[in-house]
Formats: C-alpha cells, sequence, structure tokens
C-alpha cells in the first residue's frame, strides 16, 4: 500500500470538507475492499478518512420503511430481527456473503461499492477499460467464465457488482440517501445507483465525487415480508455468486398479486427483471408460470465464449427460488 | 493550487503558521464540544488531526496498553507480527480471504490483514496469546489438541480464534451450521473433519 496520511471525521461535513481539500483522498469505513485494493495496487490514496465515527449505524423503522445506517455492518443487519421478519431475502443475502469476519467488518454502504472480481480488472499487468479507459478488454477472448451475461457491452463484460447485498435491494425498491459536500441529501433508488458499462465500464455508480453514501430505507410491503436470496455457487460456502436470485412474491388464492426479482452473478450490475415481474403477476404461482418469468428474465442475455451456462443456471436458479417463497 | 501555509509533505507542523494554530485550536474546541463522547475519546484522535508518516499509535493487546510508532498504512496483523513480536497470529494470504489472521476485536472476530493498526486504538484486541490464562489453556485450544484438529498447525491459531467466537455468537449448535460459520477459516492439511468436532464439543460443553 502508499504511504498514505490517516485522519478520522465526526461529522459528514467534517469527511466530505477533507474529500474537498484533498480530491484523491478515500473514505474507510470497514476496510475490507478499500485496503484489499491497495495492497494490490489498484487504487491509491494520499489521504485515507475514517468515517466510522459519524452516527451512521442505526437500524430503525421510520414512516418510509425500514432505515439502515450506511455504518452498519454486514453481520448485524443480516441478524437483526427487523431484518429478518420484514426482508428475510435482504438478511439471507447479507448472511451468505463473504465469512464471518468479513462480515463483521463490512459496512453496508462499502458493500454497495465493492469492484468486480474479473480476473483482469484485479492484475494490473493487463489492460481492462474500467480501469485504464480505451486499453481493451481482455476478458472477451479470454476467462470470462464468472462474468455477466446481461447489460455487457463491447468494453466491458464485468459484473461490475458481484455480491449479493445489492441484488435483493434492487429487488425490493430500496432507496439510497445520499449526501454531499454542501450537506445536501438526495435519494436513488438502488434501481439508478448503478450505471451499464456502455463507452465508460470506468463510471460504475452515479456518486458524486465525495458523496458520501449515509442510509439505504426499504419500503414494508408483503412482498418483501414473503420473499427469499437464493445463491449458487461453485463452492458451499464462501464464494461469490454464478448466478442468484432476489424474489418476493405477495400470493392470493394462488394467484401472484405482487411479484418482484433480481438476479444477481449475471448483470453488469443487479439486475432488476420487471420482464420476470410482468411474467408473474396476475398468474397460479405454478412451476410453468415460474419457468415463463425465468426464460423472459434472460431474453436479451449475451452469453460469452465461458458463461454461456449461466443462461440456464439463472433460468433454474430463479425456478427454485420462486418455488422456496411459494411453498 | 498553492497553500503556502500547509507544511512540506511529510514534516511536522512546526511552521506557526496560522493553519497549524487553527488545526490545534480546532483540536481543543473539537473535543470539548464532543464531551459527551468522552468514552470514544480514547479511540478518537483530537479532531481534525492528521496523522502522516511514523506516528504513535497506542493499541490494547490481551488486556496490556503497547505503545507502538507505525505508520497510518501499517495493518494490524504486521504490527502484532512485526512490532509486537505476537507471531502467533499468521499471515496466509494477507487478502482477508483465509482467515489465518483471525483476532477479536472488542469481542468479535475479524481479518487483522485488512484491518489498519491506527484504527484499532481504543479496542480491546484479543490474539491467540491472549487466550491461555498463564499455562492453563483455553477450552478450545484443550479440544483441538484432544480432537488433533491441525496438522501443520499454521492456520491453527486463526481457526482457533474463529472458533471461540463461533461458538460465543451462537453459531455452532449444529454440524452444518458449524461448518457454515468457520467457512471463513481454510485449512489446506484439510483437518476440517477434526476441526469441527473440537468445535462442537466446546458448543456442547
Amino acid at each position: 500500500m502508499n504511504n498514505f496520511s490517516y485522519t478520522q471525521a465526526a461529522t459528514a461535513k467534517e469527511a466530505t470538507g477533507r474529500h474537498k481539500d484533498t480530491p484523491q483522498a478515500a473514505y474507510i469505513a470497514g476496510g475490507t475492499t478499500l485496503l484489499d485494493l491497495m495492497k494490490a495496487n489498484l487504487a491509491e490514496h494520499p489521504q485515507l478518512v475514517d468515517i466510522n465515527p459519524l452516527p451512521l449505524s442505526g437500524i430503525e423503522q421510520t414512516k418510509d420503511g425500514l432505515r439502515i445506517g450506511a455504518l452498519a455492518r454486514m453481520s448485524d443487519v443480516g441478524e437483526h430481527p427487523l431484518v429478518v421478519q420484514g426482508y428475510p431475502a435482504v438478511s439471507q443475502s447479507l448472511l451468505l456473503a463473504a465469512s464471518p469476519q468479513l462480515r463483521n467488518m463490512a459496512s453496508i454502504g462499502g458493500n454497495l461499492l465493492q469492484r468486480t472480481r474479473c480476473g483482469y480488472f484485479r492484475d494490473a499487468a493487463f489492460p481492462c477499460n474500467k480501469r485504464v479507459p480505451g486499453s481493451g478488454c481482455p476478458a472477451l477472448a479470454g476467462d470470462n467464465h464468472n462474468l455477466a451475461i446481461l447489460g455487457v457491452s463491447e468494453s466491458c463484460i464485468a459484473n461490475a457488482y458481484p455480491g449479493d447485498l445489492a441484488v435483493a435491494l434492487a429487488a425490493f425498491d430500496a432507496v439510497l440517501t445520499l449526501e454531499n459536500a454542501k450537506g445536501k441529501q438526495r435519494r436513488v433508488p438502488v434501481t439508478e445507483f448503478y450505471l451499464l458499462p456502455g463507452k465508460t465500464p470506468q463510471l460504475e455508480t452515479v456518486l458524486e465525487p465525495g458523496e458520501l453514501v449515509v442510509a439505504v430505507t426499504i419500503p414494508a410491503a408483503a412482498h418483501a415480508q414473503r420473499s427469499a436470496y437464493l445463491k449458487v455457487r461453485e463452492r458451499s460456502s464462501y464464494a461469490y455468486a454464478l448466478a442468484s436470485a432476489a424474489v418476493g412474491l405477495e400470493v392470493q388464492d394462488g394467484i401472484i398479486r405482487a411479484a418482484r426479482v433480481a438476479l444477481g452473478g449475471v448483470g453488469a450490475q443487479p439486475w432488476r427483471s420487471p420482464e420476470a415481474e410482468k411474467a408473474l403477476t396476475g398468474q397460479p404461482a405454478t412451476e410453468a408460470t415460474f419457468r415463463a418469468a425465468a426464460t423472459a428474465a434472460l431474453r436479451g442475455a449475451q452469453p460469452q465464449r465461458e458463461n454461456a451456462y449461466k443462461v440456464e443456471l439463472a433460468q433454474n436458479t430463479l425456478v427454485r427460488a420462486l418455488q422456496a417463497v411459494s411453498s | 493550487m498553492p497553500d503556502q501555509l500547509l507544511p512540506p509533505a511529510g514534516s511536522p507542523p512546526s511552521d506557526d503558521s496560522r493553519r497549524t494554530f487553527m488545526k490545534q485550536a480546532g483540536g481543543l474546541l473539537g473535543f470539548t464540544l464532543t464531551a459527551p463522547l468522552a468514552g470514544r475519546a480514547e479511540r478518537l484522535t483530537a479532531y481534525s488531526t492528521v496523522l502522516e508518516g511514523p506516528s504513535a499509535v497506542s493499541l490494547r493487546i490481551n488486556g496490556q496498553a503497547k505503545n507502538l510508532r507505525l505508520e497510518p498504512r501499517t495493518t494490524l496483523l504486521d504490527a502484532l507480527r512485526e512490532y509486537l513480536d505476537l507471531t502467533g497470529t499468521k499471515k496466509g494470504c494477507d487478502h482477508g480471504q483465509c482467515g489465518a489472521c483471525t483476532v477479536h476485536v472488542d469481542g468479535r472476530r475479524i481479518n487483522s490483514c485488512l484491518t489498519l493498526a491506527v484504527m484499532a486504538q481504543g479496542k480491546e484486541i484479543t490474539t491467540i496469546e491472549g487466550l491461555a490464562k498463564g499455562e492453563e489453556l483455553h477450552p478450545m485450544q484443550e479440544a483441538f489438541l484432544k480432537h488433533d484438529g491441525f496438522q501443520c498447525g499454521y492456520c491453527t491459531p486463526g481457526q482457533i480464534m474463529s472458533a471461540v467466537a463461533c461458538v460465543k455468537e451462537g453459531h455452532a449448535t449444529t454440524d452444518d451450521q458449524a461448518r457454515e460459520w468457520m467457512s471463513g477459516n481454510l485449512c489446506r492439511c484439510g483437518a476440517y473433519p477434526n476441526i469441527l468436532a473440537a468445535v462442537r464439543e466446546v458448543a456442547n460443553q
């Protein structure tokens, strides 16, 4: 890691002020993404601003839904009774991720900002349009077995967000609260937070320089309460998803009244699927319906040399997840 | 953007500049204003202090205060191994992927390789060296010996630290649960069945 200076911020104003003084500074919360990248020389910052003293760890019911502070830890949120009862898919997405040690360290805000696991991004010896715009994408003709099939572009086929939490948050209409250097806050739905790679894969979110993620709020809903997160991976634990599905259903008399679907592991960003939701709503909660939704969700997939298996895998994962919440 | 009041990079602010005065005054002021947080004052450095280069870092390890001089980029793992001669905690991957560096911070298991020492100030840190009470081994250490829960021993301190926390968390009530909640600790020798037996025995005590 480069020899950075270190300071703490006790308020959001101080944190964003520090960033304004040193625009190349980085905020550090749990450090599990930032220090990993800095050790690999994939990130370099002259200053780290420790934002842990900020009072952003609360988990509380509000009129807009469950508000989770950006500095709450994955382990605490995943096991919090309000999350387990109101949003099982969110709880599962947290507890199926990483390791117990990492979950004790990692913050909710930091989780949303983790980087892709693409092997070419993570090795500075390779060209990479995300790291060095215009340098090329070796993954297109290389090892892309773990990369995306939805929302990709000729510039980048990475799943920019390889994690789980944002997939569940996208499914259940979660909204992020962001705060900039002027102290102004704005609310951005998770589904609008991430950017598709297009011609600019180096731009991954709508965050302005120095802007802080302050909280995430998830509206209460019957379809959020009856939800699940299914994660399929090469190992039985402690691995990223090859494909995953966050689903929620509101069923009455065997008919689906409301549905929420988001896929992980297969999209260039957390993949909310209005196509699947349309195929589910108003239909009987049967396997035939679930299969139709899975077909709709993966329509338009662009399989690469080594990840065509993900089309069928993602479909089956979605069907299994829907079966789990409707049984 | 030129700023004549900034001291040269890397040197301590000893130039009597107004910026330095304001930083120090702000420090006292900030401390006063945050009086209700006095409980955290010990781990909060004074408002607006910037640590640069080798700096005074005070850590509480196994109940003892240790005063070190560390760069901000020194990890807790390296502070333990290289500066405190506490080599029980191991460096396996240095990237938070193997769990060999597992220690307890305020009673919670974490990877010390992805923790900055400077950020661990004001917290209670427990390492493998701190588990035994003199010659009396911790029940988890006894269980690992009884069940032969290791071969080369490199992952073992991390396994034991993780296992102690796992049981305390209530995450070792069944074999499957214990496997899942110990999955952050890798063992290339494959001692997993015996590690599991040790963890489950202590969970059932």
